[in-house]
């Protein structure tokens, strides 16, 4: 059996090395090579080097000294908008996950059901997903200012305005709630690619088994669509660790609109230069991504192998 | 990096593709890290595109940070004159960077290739510089000075005892408000706190926001604060505080924050969520009374026409021990950079020296302020003829202070004063209760920042 086997194996890679002549060998090398070279040196350095950094006090001048675990110690303790940052960014993805992309489903879903004037929704829907998110944040502002802003007129509050985005105890929603605004949008027009590509006879055969509407939708449509749903759950995931420029356009991420990238840099950039403590808080931000990222391999790899 | 992902959009629907998709949103997911991560490394490469060089002893390269119009417009004459009266026929080139860029560069700044003569503030913000040894020394220029008053050449002194700085301009900071409100109602100029408090509360029976308040920007409360402060205990702790020798959960800090949550009922609501403009814009309207700021602040949001209406009183005494002693006037000037294009060459460093000796006139500065009026000048020579009336008070206020304060932000460390100061203001304004968990907050970030050299 393993005599075969191996026997088999080496088969197989003898006539794999002969499909590659030499020439495809070089070529394979250097496409390869090079993506790898630059994939090593422009983003595994950088990691390492913030990595290397955060056990180390530097103010981008002097000399750098070595100071152990003293940043992380630092952060996690003393320094008062670490929690708050870690618990914005959780919130950012709690709420983008549960509420802005399932809404990007149902809208989608009724969409490719056909509504009246569903191009026209379709494109109203989709067009904040053209704005940079800085931009948001300045729409933002012009909608919950406290003293100008768009909302306290429309609810008549002129006398005694609410702060939407002054009063750390609610203006995180309201941010999250314009992230959500573009997010949605760009969440539904990956479904809606999804379910045009979804065969209509998948959905008539269901139809004939005597499935209702609903059925039809989650044991039929839905699993056809797991590449999008992947797809979708990266980006949510991507968008709400990435969060930045908007809380920065909106008031540079202060007062109650923390997240960790905002952290990482006001403490490296600008004159502070607290390059070893920002790139701790970098760090803890690089394990919360690896967190997701190889939880997301390890299934996609089961995946591949129960298939 | 949006982009990139939707392009995975369009495999979609081919099972083959999906995996291309998926490897590139998870590359993209790593990459998003690695920027944060990296991000160290772009603003000196950006810094680094600076103009080439200049041939020596001709042209003296300008790093300014004077991006707005007006200033810009005025720098450029002050330049000019120069030109003109330089016998050797020397040029200014001048490199304009974005303000608040300049800003947030200017260590990368300094340690690549700066140019030779740049902006910058008095202070410690300056002294640190020169801690680092990143500036010229100008001691010998200085003994040349002439017009200069102690205070400020004190503020132009790195902690070694030699001078760095030629002090241009400065703008003094004090509570103002508009005449003819003041007017309107019979209002008076309080002088102390307790008259301070009941004119407040005399502007909030009139229907009036007593004091206008913002603080999104980060900057504008510590004004207050530092006034609170100097006026309680007294610049030699103000400067012994900033410096880090002070404790701030002490019993001096804990009464400033006291005093300013006492007030607090009268200061505009929801300052966090308003920038510096909204609330001289409040003043301007006429719906608040008061405000703290700084000369050009309430300057430029007042129109052409108004600006004769602007006044200002010196911010109340509080402990009479301290009285009114201290005024809070940042000074602007020139520094020269250690690593300056031109300044290995003797003939580079003499056209540079030759540079701050003519702007260390008040020639230069005449020039300046004719085209800049909302600042005042620092020379005592100079020209106040055409001083508008409010100029002309703020150099009586600014002549009489025994000591000149520059700003928070520009006597302390750049990063306790943007990493702990400006939450920690924004957080006391949020909830003014809790005054013993805030100073204790700010003096365990205090400790490990300044321990950090």
């Amino acid at each position: 059996m393993s005599l075969t086997s191996t026997r088999g194996d080496r088969g197989r890679r003898r006539r794999g090395a002969r499909r590659f002549n030499r020439r495809d060998r070089v070529v394979l090398a250097v496409l390869l090579g090079l993506a790898i070279l630059i994939d090593l040196f422009i983003i595994w350095g950088p990691t390492v080097a913030s990595i290397g950094l955060s056990f180390t006090s530097y103010d981008g001048i002097g000399d750098i000294t070595w100071v152990g675990l003293d940043n992380y110690r630092t952060a996690f303790t003393e320094y008062p908008q670490f929690w708050p940052a870690v618990r914005h960014n959780l919130m950012w993805l709690g709420f983008l996950g549960l509420v802005a992309t399932p809404f990007g489903l149902f809208l989608a879903v009724l969409i490719d059901r056909g509504v009246r004037f569903s191009r026209f929704y379709q494109s109203a829907i989709y067009l904040p997903v053209v704005l940079s998110l800085a931009i948001v944040g300045f729409i933002a502002q012009l909608v919950f200012s406290r003293d100008q802003g768009a909302l306290n007129a429309l609810l008549g509050r002129q006398d005694n305005p609410i702060d939407w985005i002054g009063d750390p105890d609610i203006n995180i929603w309201m941010v999250m709630i314009a992230a959500a605004w573009r997010h949605t949008g760009y969440v539904m027009i990956l479904y809606l690619a999804g379910l045009k590509a979804v065969d209509a006879s998948l959905k008539e055969a269901a139809a004939i088994d005597g499935a209702n509407e609903r059925q039809t939708f989650f044991r039929v449509v839905f699993p056809t669509l797991r590449p999008v749903n992947v797809i979708v759950m990266v980006i949510t995931v991507i968008e709400a660790l990435r969060a930045f420029d908007i809380v920065y356009a909106i008031n540079r991420g202060r007062n109650g609109l923390e997240l960790l990238s905002v952290l990482v840099t006001d403490n490296i950039i600008g004159e502070a230069s607290r390059i070893g403590f920002g790139s701790a808080i970098a760090v803890v931000l690089l394990v919360f991504s690896l967190g997701f990222v190889v939880t997301y391999l390890v299934q996609e790899l089961r995946g591949e192998k129960n298939r | 990096m949006t982009e990139s992902s939707f392009t995975g959009q369009g495999a979609l629907g081919g099972g083959l593709q999906n995996d291309a998709g998926h490897r590139m949103s998870r590359r993209n997911l790593l990459r998003g890290t690695a920027i944060s991560a990296g991000a160290v490394a772009l603003p000196s490469l950006l810094t680094a595109c600076g103009g080439g060089p200049a041939d020596a002893g001709k042209t003296v390269a300008m790093g300014s940070n004077a991006s707005d119009p007006v200033p810009k417009k005025a720098y450029g004459e002050a330049f000019k004159a120069y030109e003109k009266q330089s016998k050797e026929k020397r040029k200014v080139k001048v490199n304009t960077v974005d303000h608040n860029s300049f800003q947030e560069n200017i260590n990368r700044y300094l340690q690549s290739t700066p140019d030779d003569v740049f902006m910058w503030f008095a202070g410690y913000r300056m002294q640190f510089f020169a801690k680092k040894n990143l500036l010229h020394e100008i001691s010998d220029l200085w003994s040349g000075f002439d017009g200069f008053s102690d205070a400020i050449k004190d503020q132009s002194t790195g902690e070694d005892g030699k001078q760095y700085f030629v002090p241009f301009y400065y703008y003094p900071w004090a509570v103002f408000h508009r005449r003819s409100v003041f007017q309107k109602y019979g209002y008076e100029a309080p002088k102390n706190l307790d008259e301070y408090v009941a004119l407040a509360k005399q502007m909030q029976k009139d229907k009036l926001i007593p004091i206008a308040f913002a603080d999104k920007d980060g900057w504008p409360a510590m004004g207050t604060f530092d006034y609170l402060n100097m006026r309680i205990n007294g610049y030699e702790f103000h400067k012994a505080l900033m410096a880090g020798e002070k404790a701030w959960n002490g019993t001096e800090v804990k009464e400033v924050f006291d005093t300013w949550r006492r007030l607090m009922p009268y200061h505009q609501e929801g300052a966090n969520g308003r920038t510096w403009q909204e609330a001289a814009g409040a003043l301007q309207k006429s719906e608040a009374g008061m405000a703290v700021f700084g000369l050009p602040q309430p300057g430029q949001q007042f129109p052409d026409d108004e600006r004769e209406d602007l006044d200002f009183f010196v911010f109340p005494e509080i402990n009479p021990e301290h009285g009114t002693d201290a005024v809070e006037a940042p000074i602007d000037g020139f520094l020269l950079a250690k690593k300056g294009k031109n300044l290995k060459d003797d003939k580079g460093m003499e056209a540079a020296k030759d540079l701050l000796k003519f702007l260390a006139t008040a020639e230069a500065e005449n020039t300046y302020l004719e085209h800049d009026p909302t600042n005042i000048a620092v020379h005592e020579e100079a020209d106040t003829a055409k001083y508008s009336e409010l100029q002309q008070k703020a150099v009586e206020l600014v002549s009489s202070a025994k000591q000149i304060s520059q700003f928070l932000d520009r006597d302390t460390r750049p990063d306790f004063a943007s990493t702990v100061m400006i939450p920690a203001l924004q957080s006391f304004i949020g909830n003014p209760k809790d005054i013993d968990g805030l100073v204790n907050d700010i003096e365990r970030q205090k400790k490990t920042v300044f321990a950090a050299d």
